[in-house]
């Protein structure tokens, strides 16, 4: 498999495989600073970034603060 | 008699371990801008700011979060779960807030309807239970209703915040009876939330004895956000000297301030 379909924020995305969460934010733009990782609903903590890899079909949740009440 | 002078002299707010300075507490959204935001903020005395966990637009990332606007060394960051509707979305929020953020505190809220964004108290209590037992200090924001603010302190919360009125419809607070209520019958403390629209209503509130109130839509929704702060800022801590007063009893006569002696024949 060359490529993995993901869902990344409710959307369908293709990133190259292999891939780990930190290939991801890389390609995103995100540095992963105030950006919390859900991988298939389970939070993966930043410095488990680099060695956590994706699979075909991951379901990837990118959340941060906003302004709120 | 020993006199309080000024609000420096009450005893800070303390939730949980931690000491706060100011007994107002703000929220983040519907600023017009983030420069505005942030006046605000500073004019509002408050060092307590909420903020809510949503997904990072990926078309905009460079578009950051709010924590490039706030300094998380000057303000302590309070996330909420607003906008979830069942226990289990709140708990899945609080904990990517307490990984987004820098404390284990969550303002949680558990929404029982969209029109009146009232609170679901049976979700509320089971999404306290959990994050409770998570270490987490849970500030529960709930309706005014004495028995459910007695079962969240039952459940480990660690301040509960009754509603003055729906949130962000600046109706005010509509029963002073139930804040007052709830604040002489609770320990952990009571903290206002939402309702509020104009600075007598802040400076009612804490003239109930509650230890604190939050309010977001009052500022944001000002014609001047920054006067507004500055005067909520003023009415929180009259509210709150006029509570340590103790106001004089109400009467249904007059009394004359003057003498009545020594008038002209």
């Amino acid at each position: 498999m060359t490529e993995l379909a993901l869902t990344v924020n409710g959307e369908a995305r293709r990133v190259p495989a292999p891939a780990t969460i930190k290939d991801l934010l890389d390609r995103l733009g995100l540095d992963g600073r105030g950006v919390v990782v859900e991988l298939n609903r389970r939070i993966v903590r930043r410095p488990e970034h680099t060695e956590t890899p994706l699979r075909d079909g991951d379901a990837v949740e990118l959340v941060h603060f906003v302004g709120g009440g | 008699m020993e006199h309080i002078l000024d609000v420096a002299a009450d005893l800070p707010l303390t939730v949980g371990e931690h000491r706060f300075q100011s007994r107002l507490f703000v929220g983040t959204g519907k600023y017009r801008s983030n420069a505005e935001m942030l006046a605000a903020i500073e004019a509002s005395g408050a060092d307590c700011v909420t903020v809510a966990v949503r997904r990072v637009d990926l078309d905009r990332t460079k578009e950051a979060g709010i924590l490039h606007h706030l300094d998380p060394e000057k303000y302590f960051l309070l996330a909420n779960t607003a906008g979830c509707y069942s226990a289990e979305e709140a708990v899945r929020y609080a904990r990517l807030g307490r990984e987004a953020g820098f404390n284990d505190f969550v303002k949680l809220e558990v929404i029982g309807d969209k029109e009146t964004l009232l609170p679901d108290v049976a979700g509320l209590l089971e999404a306290a239970r959990v994050l409770a037992g998570e270490g987490f200090r849970v500030l529960a924001y709930t309706n005014d209703d004495l028995i459910t603010a007695l079962r969240l302190e039952d459940a480990g919360c660690a301040a509960v915040m009754p509603l003055a009125s729906p949130i962000g419809s600046g109706l005010g607070m509509l029963n002073p009876y139930s804040i007052r209520t709830i604040k002489h019958r609770l320990s952990v403390p009571v903290i206002v939330d939402a309702g509020v629209g104009t600075a007598s209503d802040a400076c009612l509130v804490m003239e109930q004895g509650v230890d604190g109130i939050l309010m977001n839509t009052a500022l944001a929704e000002a014609e001047d956000p920054v006067l507004m702060a500055r005067a909520m800022r003023l009415a929180t801590e009259a509210g709150r000297l006029a509570y340590l007063a103790g106001r004089m009893p109400k009467r249904e006569v007059a009394v004359p301030s003057s003498p009545v002696r020594g008038m002209l024949s």
